[in-house]
């Protein structure tokens, strides 16, 4: 631990400052060759990992972009979306699903329905908000128990395992144990407010698990202080650690809220179902979600689903990108002050 | 560490409870209430993790008691017949989770090595801001992409393949019957996908307690950075890139959504060889069909899920285990 006091960014061979060409050449033969072959396998494993990632945002951003739109964000969701008379249009079906027969001699044109998930953003924004208030506070407070009061107790540490334990349960899981315990055992039915507790119990570990790490960079010279002036442990954590510990305990929240606005496992069975923004606008009532609605259209198929599904992937991954980016800027900033 | 040093981090010193206990015993009353808030809180996390566990199994229970052992060793799942036997489901899991984690690994570690050994310090930042984007885009997306713009032409690809081993003894099972784009292999890749964040971000983690010393050493014995990798890092971290295959693993049995729109839906899947067929998966299975099951189908639904969790329980903690073991060791090393 106290062995260097070099910034671990400089090579040995930079330290000593030993000109490149010397570096190359006491290297030669087969063994150069592998260690050339050996740096170019490692550089590939990097590049085959992004072709997927730009393989997905490239097809998500062109084909949505096409579909996005204030009112598309905002519109009802068309309850004719999946009618098959509706495949008559061959040019727009395979433009966005290549595998949908059509049959241009088809039932005769009716009114084309106009694409629209306002209830799936609206659903999104209350279940993520609603579960958001739900695990952070519960999971912050614990972290403070873990960190502040049970430290390395007993009690603490098996807090901490468990809290381990939970981050690995699958998420359809979270949905079961919601859909078994409050949809059938309690009677409440599907809602908006169920689909949130599934997602709160997905998040609470994570955060938790965040939180407390952001608490444990707070050095205790601050907590040594504070205690020196007469505080106790619970004004030193509000007054003290909390602000100091702030923008890392912002940055880990909006992750695991960034992580639930994605998940679809835990809404499947609680949410129930919503096509209008007035139906969606409900904490107790049934609602949909994004990511619920995506997977909605393509298993339930139908002529302007592909195409909605595209325009409804974009906003998602907007929403998910955008919350994760600050996350990481906040927590960048943090970490190097 | 020398004499002067100040700790900054761990468990706080003796001290400051001390001080506060010296103080006045004005303030002890919020300070109580603010604790056992805390307390509280921290057994909650234990409560919900009992709750899901119980709520869970006592709803599957009645496929458990009424099927026993041939509810997870048999094949036979005929909802309709009231037959349940998940072993096929298990199978499915099984196959698309070790095709997942095959693809992975060597993936995930030849990019940890590269961010951690190789790359200079730019490029550094940018291989974590393109695995956090990879991280954080959601499993439906995966699936989109798959189902709109994948499954065709894996179709086929696949019964090109499929055609052209039709002769040869071996690949003919593994690689035959290839109706279309999804399947076992489909769904495998995904996996892959959408776990080579998590095993490469561990990876680094563990690659980066490897003595910087040990590293040098090797290094100034004359060995090339290949020969430094294996000598030297690999070993080292050896336990630790266990913990993180692992943990890998875990993420993908339990991972739902892309798989259950890629797998192929076979209502019925036997144990078979052949990846490019259609198969189902335990969470694929729940997706589908919970939402609209009743009665023993329901709780045989629910099974399922009970015994996906007690599974990834499993492997979650083993895992960390190996992980903090090793931790502990070279923390000790160091």
């Amino acid at each position: 631990m106290t062995a260097t006091t070099v910034p671990p960014t400089t090579s040995v061979a930079d330290r000593l400052k030993v000109p490149s060409d010397v570096r190359v050449s006491t290297i030669k033969g087969a063994r150069f060759a592998r260690n050339r072959i050996a740096t170019g396998a490692m550089a590939a494993a990097f590049v085959l990992a992004m072709l997927p990632l730009l393989f997905v945002m490239g097809n998500v951003l062109i084909k949505g972009g096409d579909v996005i739109s204030p009112k598309f964000l905002t519109r009802d969701i068309p309850t004719t979306a999946a009618a098959t008379e509706l495949k008559n249009d061959c040019a727009t079906v395979s433009k966005y699903d290549p595998t949908a027969s059509c049959k241009t001699s088809a039932a005769p044109k009716i009114a084309e329905p106009k694409p629209g998930i306002g209830p799936a953003v609206v659903g999104t924004l209350i279940t993520t908000l609603l579960s958001a208030a739900l695990a952070i506070p519960l999971g912050l407070l614990a972290a403070i128990y873990l960190n502040e009061y049970g430290k390395r107790n007993r009690l603490a540490n098996f807090i901490r395992f468990m809290t381990d334990v939970m981050t690995g349960v699958p998420s359809i899981v979270m949905g079961i144990f919601i859909y078994t315990l409050w949809v059938l055992q309690f009677g409440q039915g599907r809602s908006a407010l169920a689909a949130s507790l599934a997602l709160a119990c997905l998040m609470l570990p994570i955060v938790v698990r965040s939180s407390e790490e952001m608490l444990r960079l707070v050095p205790n010279a601050l907590r040594e202080g504070s205690a020196a002036l007469g505080s106790r442990t619970w004004k030193t954590t509000l007054r003290v650690v909390l602000p100091t510990a702030l923008p890392g305990l912002v940055s880990g929240s909006m992750l695991a809220v960034a992580r639930a606005a994605g998940e679809t496992a835990p809404v499947l069975f609680t949410i129930g179902a919503a096509n209008t923004v007035a139906a969606a606008t409900t904490v107790t009532g049934q609602s949909t979600t994004l990511s619920f609605q995506i997977y909605n259209l393509i298993t339930n198929g139908g002529k302007i689903s592909p195409q909605m599904a595209w325009g409804a992937a974009l906003t998602l991954i907007v929403l998910v990108m955008v919350l994760t980016t600050i996350a990481r800027t906040v927590s960048a900033r943090f970490t190097m002050r | 560490m020398t004499v002067v040093d100040l700790p900054t981090n761990g468990p706080a010193p003796a001290s400051a409870e001390m001080a506060s206990a010296l103080a006045s015993s004005k303030g002890a009353g919020p300070d109580k209430a603010f604790r056992g808030l805390a307390v509280a809180a921290g057994v909650t996390v234990l409560v919900i993790l009992a709750l899901i566990t119980y709520s869970t199994t006592s709803s599957a229970w009645p496929a458990f008691t009424k099927y026993g052992a041939g509810y997870f060793f048999s094949t036979d799942w005929r909802p309709n017949q009231q037959h349940f036997g998940i072993l096929g489901f298990a199978w499915g899991t099984a196959v698309i989770s070790f095709i997942g984690v095959l693809l992975a690994v060597p993936t995930s570690i030849g990019i940890a090595l590269f961010a951690t050994e190789v790359a200079p310090r730019r490029l550094r930042r940018s291989i974590t801001t393109v695995m956090d984007l990879l991280a954080a885009v959601p499993s439906v997306v995966f699936g989109l992409v798959g189902v709109l713009v994948l499954r065709v032409p894996l179709g086929k690809l696949f019964r090109s393949i499929g055609d052209s081993v039709h002769g040869v003894p071996v690949l003919r099972d593994v690689l035959g019957q290839g109706s279309s784009g999804t399947s076992l292999l489909t769904a495998g890749i995904v996996l892959a996908i959408m776990i080579t964040p998590i095993i490469t971000s561990v990876s680094r983690e563990v690659f980066n307690t490897v003595p910087r010393n040990d590293k040098e050493g090797a290094l100034a014995l004359g060995a090339t950075r290949s020969e430094m990798i294996t000598g030297v890092v690999i070993p080292h971290s050896l336990g630790g890139l266990t913990g993180a295959v692992m943990l890998g693993l875990g993420r993908a049995m339990g991972e739902t959504i892309a798989v259950t729109l890629l797998i192929g839906a076979s209502s019925s899947p036997r144990i078979t060889a052949n990846i490019l067929g259609p198969s189902d998966a335990m969470p694929a299975a729940i997706a589908r069909n919970l939402s609209e099951a009743s009665g023993d189908f329901r709780a045989a639904l629910i099974g399922l899920g009970v015994t996906l969790f007690v599974i990834t329980m499993v492997i979650n903690v083993g895992s960390r285990r190996l992980v903090a073991v090793v931790d502990r060791r070279m923390k000790g090393a160091a």
